[in-house]
């Protein structure tokens, strides 16, 4: 920045080193410098391409990997739904067809894409990062600009390399002070929802700040990040420090020796600047925060564990008060009811918000040396990558669970929206650790309660959701 | 993609916030690898009494006729009208291929969710943003009429009650010239390709590592 530059915030830095052209009313031509594809939401982009004799811009920009069908047990039989199995099967031909580089879904680099991308290094600091996902959000966490997106900008993203964009708003959430023991990022980023809403950043891009933010591990600000879609944002962002380049440096994707040192020079410019202003700013109290549990079917209906069940008659919006009370139907809870008395018929950990070494440590730790609830149907882990899965089993957590009667499964996106065979029963209800708790997300008629790993896993062992900070 | 300019019609009424787009086209529907067919599942768990997938013929199932859709009064609406924050949560627009699908040509709302507005300008289903008291006076006017006709203007960027009122809209004026010419996005953008390659050399200056493989 020279010294007659206004100062600029971290979003504006990233979308100012994109622009390809002003396009005029309000639309911008964006560069796209990471594609990351999987099998759901690409078949059709790619027939796209096929139907108007076009190719991919640049090959070496995009990554595809199998994770939102694939199996989590006995995955060398293949897949026995020819549903699922045609949509894997279309991956394989569509990126065989058009030479993009692919994890096949018996490699051991296969997992979740939003775990996968950071794990490789394809995920770097200031670039734009696309998918066709919601969860893209995830690698806003390297300093990145990473957002979800439909299947025709897949497809224009993949024939152009670029997306027409409208230049979002900019929030940052401050959050000060350090978290107390027992609160995670998972905690931080509901505590966050619950407190501006769903839509809260519509329209925005999120900046998390503040001590507790740098307090965070990498796999931590992952956390975070993914969760910035549940308010409302398409994308988060963490600015770039240490930490970030220590994570990126000897990924297989990550810059080469001879550009190390460049690379960095430019990454440590990725940074809000001071005095650069943003359109709204979210001031919150680190201390404050507890273990969250979601009660209702979105995310913002989420409330620390000391907490009780919400009476809908307290609320004075007609709208809001409805959609409580349809919550609670679906949820099956009472009004008044302690959040620490809510039976569970299952548990999972796993999803891209939660499934990285760091969170199945976290869960195995909680386990170790206890039981399964006997009222607990099924408790499972799911990695969220095969890297993850053999770094677990290394250090022999995997021992842990199985000891405990939990199941350790196969990586991929499983019973976080439920594609595969993991899936809630109607009326069943889950302690999950990822992002969603929809109406029918695990399963139709299932109820899903958003909680960290820890507090998972010790519902697991409880057989209701516990404080973790009480556990000895 | 297909022109969005002028639509008449009555309007179905679906009154909740925060409709996501797991309720919309819930998962077993994305198995898919078609764009269209997705009309019969759309709001699936609430439009049906049993569980469906991709493999079991709708026809054969039990509807809910308690569900707003599947009332005879709304049959026949191009328009949807919901409250805050549609289409949130998830990317798949699968969403806007099923109401497009089942017949929508617009939706209607205080607000939207940024993926799900972003993904109906590509398939030319025109999501309107009004003041939540507009939207009231939308439910209220089908509750006293179903069969009452709305015209939506886009090149106007207006809606036209059966009463005479209008009620205007804001959109961005890309967004609109591209929806009302019903233009072919990727096909713009590659006229573009010379400023595409310029961009990519001037940045693998500044960035090296970015185009190292």
């Amino acid at each position: 920045m020279s010294r007659n530059d206004p100062p600029k915030t971290l979003y504006e830095k990233i979308w100012d080193d994109h622009l390809v052209e002003d396009l005029g009313g309000g639309l911008s031509l964006l560069y796209i410098d990471r594609h990351l594809v999987h099998e759901v939401t690409s078949p059709q982009a790619f027939d796209g391409l096929r139907l108007n004799h076009r190719q991919p811009w640049r090959l070496a920009a995009n990554l595809a990997v199998p994770d939102h069908n694939v199996p989590t047990v006995d995955r060398a039989l293949g897949i026995k739904d020819p549903i699922s199995r045609a949509q894997l099967e279309a991956l394989d031909a569509n990126c065989a067809e058009f030479g993009i580089t692919k994890f096949e879904l018996m490699d051991r680099r296969q997992g979740i894409v939003h775990v996968i991308g950071p794990e490789q290094g394809a995920t770097l600091p200031g670039m734009t990062v696309v998918c066709g996902d919601s969860h893209t959000a995830t690698h806003g966490a390297f300093g990145a600009l990473a957002f979800g997106i439909g299947t025709s900008e897949v497809e224009h993203a993949l024939a152009t390399q670029t997306l027409v964009m409208a230049k979002a708003k900019t929030m940052l959430i401050r959050v000060n002070g350090p978290v107390g023991p027992g609160v995670t990022a998972k905690d931080i980023t509901l505590a966050i929802i619950g407190r501006i809403g769903t839509a809260g950043g519509t329209g925005h891009v999120i900046e998390y700040a503040g001590e507790a933010i740098e307090d965070l591990s990498m796999e931590g600000r992952m956390t975070l990040c993914n969760m910035a879609i549940e308010g409302g944002a398409r994308a988060g962002l963490v600015a770039v420090d240490d930490k970030t380049m220590a994570y990126v440096k000897g990924r297989p994707f990550a810059p080469k020796p001879e550009h190390w040192d460049a690379a960095v020079a430019y990454w440590s410019t990725l940074k809000s600047d001071p005095g650069a202003s943003f359109d709204k700013v979210v001031e919150i109290d680190a201390t404050s925060i507890q273990p969250q549990v979601s009660w209702g079917t979105s995310p913002e209906m989420v409330l620390p564990v000391s907490a009780a069940v919400p009476n809908p008659a307290a609320e004075a919006d007609p709208v809001k008060r409805s959609g409580m009370e349809k919550a609670l139907k679906y949820m099956g809870l009472e009004a008044g009811t302690p959040i620490a008395q809510i039976a569970i018929d299952k548990v999972f950990i796993g999803s891209c918000t939660n499934s990285r070494i760091e969170d199945i440590r976290a869960a195995a730790a909680v386990v170790k040396g206890k039981k399964k609830a006997d009222s607990v149907k099924l408790a499972m882990v799911v990695p969220g990558s095969g890297l993850v899965k053999e770094q677990a089993e290394a250090e022999g957590l995997d021992k842990v669970f199985l000891d405990a009667g939990f199941e350790w499964r196969e990586p991929g996106c499983s019973m976080c929206l439920a594609m595969n065979a993991d899936r809630l029963e109607p009326g069943e209800r889950c302690a999950s650790t990822s992002n969603r708790n929809f109406e029918g997300r695990q399963g139709a008629g299932g109820r899903t309660h958003l909680v960290s790993p820890a507090m998972a896993a010790a519902a697991g062992v409880a057989g209701h959701f516990v404080d973790v900070r009480t556990l000895s | 993609m297909k022109a969005f300019t002028v639509v008449t019609s009555k309007i179905a009424p679906l009154d909740r916030p925060n409709v996501d787009t797991d309720a919309i086209i819930p998962k077993q529907y994305l198995k898919s690898i078609r764009r269209t067919g997705f009309g019969p599942f759309l709001f699936d768990d609430w439009r049906y009494q049993d569980p469906g997938d991709l493999q079991i013929d709708p026809a054969t199932r039990r509807i809910n006729p308690d569900f707003v859709l599947n009332q005879p009064a709304h049959q026949g609406a191009q328009i949807l009208i919901a409250r805050d924050n549609f289409g949130c949560g998830s990317s798949r627009e699968h969403a806007v291929w099923a109401l497009d699908d089942y017949g929508f040509r617009a939706v209607i709302a205080p607000s939207f969710a940024d993926i799900f507005f972003s993904n109906c300008f590509k398939n030319g289903v025109l999501p309107v943003v009004l003041k939540p008291e507009e939207v009231q006076a939308l439910f209220e006017g089908v509750a006293k009429n179903p069969d009452a006709q709305f015209t939506i203007d886009l090149p106007a960027q207006q809606i036209k009650l059966p009463c005479g009122n209008t009620f205007s809209f804001e959109i961005d004026a890309g967004r609109k010239h591209n929806m009302v010419e019903g233009l072919d996005e990727i096909g713009t953008t590659l006229q573009k390709a010379d400023a595409i390659r310029a961009y990519e050399a001037r940045r693998a200056q500044q960035a090296p590592w970015l185009f190292a493989s």
